[in-house]
């Protein structure tokens, strides 16, 4: 007689298609999930707590740390909280670097999202087609901030450097007359293979109400026909200059998300394209702010959009050099508690292309 | 007893000369204004309707964040938030079908919680806040009514010990299990203090 019974398959923490260290037990019968249990916090390393004794300007650094693929909006969303309780008046150049550094550093972290997706989708020639268009971003980008990766670039009221020299803002030109190209070359390699749409469409959905009820944020939500965009409900900084469009999907599948992110891309090279054209010849990149910030007493919660979805921030504000509280409210974090549901009742075999659906960093998940 | 702070007090000294004063007259015309008009309006509508449900009393302090979108902020009566959640939600006049944000905060007195509502029928905001008691820091869980609060409540419960009751797991999630103590408590003594 066979006998048959449920199997526990361990994934994690040490393991590539995590994207870093997630750990999940999976419980299957046969080929089917059954059962599915994330486990994290092994990258956890205070942020909240270590930010109670750092001042605001030594908080943003951290920043570079959580969404470690997008640390140049991860800075703005703190330096945006501060500015707020503060009421401070950013200068124009300041507001259109920091555009600038934000929707490449967007594209940048969606490329590596295409390029490891569909790695862990078996493809492997994306990846470097993907990673030869974000080496030119983090070139743009060491030349402006000194990093490839951890910027440190915005400070309260401004940025902290300006263009290196004039040819740089041609060579930011140059990429983004180039990007478009290169998006089309993605497209016919990857968008229009039928293994690809096979993989992905029809797989790992959700419903309008499912996802506003998980509080997912980003593409997450957006492939369910809700054009929630922080950018366009929440605005801040310069966005309501630049004609942009918040693309949406109703399908809620894997392909609905994929699609999204691709044209994601395309929205930022339109960004950065009105943000070269209009861009100030000269003047501050800093507002006049003493060397020790100090906020008034109060409360602020506010938001950006990133790459994954909303990142809010609260600070309660003492008058003090130091927050009182600081919390990030981290969109892989929120996002990824859907997982479990996604997985349970599906096969093994798509349980890493659901993961990598969703976009999680654990920088960020784990805070 | 530490209040929660007034917004619309002066910008500190620090940055009195850096920073243009904002002095608007107080004429019909400006939107400013009147957005903070609307919003009061908005604040008072909705203490209206949570009182004409739930008494009075349900209501320790509202009032309109300018550092939140411009966002209500009601402090209720802290026993009752899940019914309050429930109402939030359904009610066909609020709809606060998106709970965006849930962390506590240790203010020493009392240990708070912050929730952040937004509504995709309606596009409002609104905070809310409740005040737990320290020595036994318990309050119902909002994760029946939305889900998202899940870990975030649990998120809570690791770093602050706020206990959220009738929340279906409620175990650490970002440290380990064997972990003593609440890091995000101003209390906290940490294991090796040089660490």
């Amino acid at each position: 007689m066979i006998r048959t019974e449920e199997m526990l398959l361990n994934v994690g923490p040490q393991h590539p298609s995590t994207h870093g260290v997630f750990r999940l037990l999976v419980k299957l019968d046969g080929e089917t999930i059954v059962d599915a249990i994330p486990m994290i916090g092994y990258l956890h390393r205070g942020t909240e707590k270590l930010a109670e004794d750092l001042t605001y300007t030594q908080i943003i650094p951290y920043t570079d740390r959580m969404d470690y693929l997008s640390a140049m909006i991860g800075n703005y969303s703190v330096v945006h909280a501060v500015e707020t309780l503060m009421e401070i008046t950013i200068p124009e150049r300041a507001e259109y670097l920091r555009v600038i550094a934000m929707e490449l550093n967007r594209i940048a972290s969606h490329l590596v999202w295409f390029g490891t997706y569909l790695l862990d989708l078996g493809a492997i020639t994306p990846f470097l087609y993907a990673f030869r268009e974000r080496e030119k971003i983090l070139r743009l980008f060491a030349e402006l901030s000194g990093a490839r990766l951890t910027y440190n670039y915005m400070r309260i009221g401004g940025v902290k450097w300006d263009i290196p020299d004039e040819g740089w803002l041609d060579r930011l030109q140059a990429f983004v007359d180039a990007f478009e190209g290169a998006l089309a070359e993605f497209h016919e390699l990857v968008t229009g293979n039928e293994i690809v749409k096979a993989r992905l469409k029809g797989v790992g959905a959700y419903d309008r109400e499912t996802a506003i009820a998980y509080g997912l944020t980003g593409v997450n939500l957006r492939c369910t026909g809700v054009p929630y965009d922080v950018r366009k409900v929440k605005p801040y900084s310069i966005y309501d200059r630049f004609d942009f469009e918040v693309p949406t999907r109703t399908e809620g599948d894997l392909w609905a998300r994929y699609e999204l992110r691709m044209e994601e891309m395309n929205q930022s090279r339109r960004i950065l394209k009105q943000a070269l054209q209009q861009f100030p010849s000269k003047g501050p990149i800093v507002a006049k702010l003493p060397k020790l910030i100090r906020p008034p007493a109060g409360e602020a919660y506010v938001s950006v959009e990133m790459p994954r979805g909303e990142q809010g921030v609260y600070v309660y504000s003492e008058g003090k050099p130091q927050p009182y509280r600081l919390h990030f409210r981290r969109p892989s974090f929120v996002n990824l508690q859907i997982l479990p549901k996604l997985l349970i009742g599906e096969s093994v075999s798509n349980m890493v292309a659901i993961l990598g659906g969703i976009d999680i960093v654990l920088g960020e998940v784990d805070g | 007893m530490a209040k929660a702070p007034d917004q619309n007090r002066e910008a500190s000294k620090a940055d009195e000369h850096h920073t243009e004063a904002h002095h608007t007259p107080e004429g019909a015309n400006d939107p400013e204004a009147e957005r903070l008009k609307e919003a009061e309006r908005f604040r008072d509508e909705i203490v209206t309707w949570l009182q004409e449900r739930f008494g009075e009393a349900i209501i320790v302090e509202a009032n309109v964040q300018k550092g939140m979108y411009l966002a209500p902020m009601l402090v209720i009566q802290s026993d009752m938030i899940a019914e309050v959640a429930r109402f939030l939600k359904d009610d066909p006049r609020t709809r606060f079908d998106f709970l965006n944000d849930l962390h506590g905060i240790d203010m020493k007195e009392t240990l708070d919680v912050f929730y952040f509502l937004q509504s995709f029928t309606t596009g409002r905001f609104l905070a809310l806040k409740v005040k737990v008691n320290h020595a036994s820091p318990h309050i119902p869980s909002v994760t029946p009514i939305w889900p998202s609060a899940d870990w975030q409540e649990r998120e809570a419960y690791d770093l602050l010990g706020i206990i959220f009751d009738g929340h279906p797991n409620l175990r650490r999630i970002l440290l380990t299990d064997e972990w003593e103590g609440h890091p995000l408590r101003k209390d906290y003594v940490p294991y090796d203090e040089g660490v």
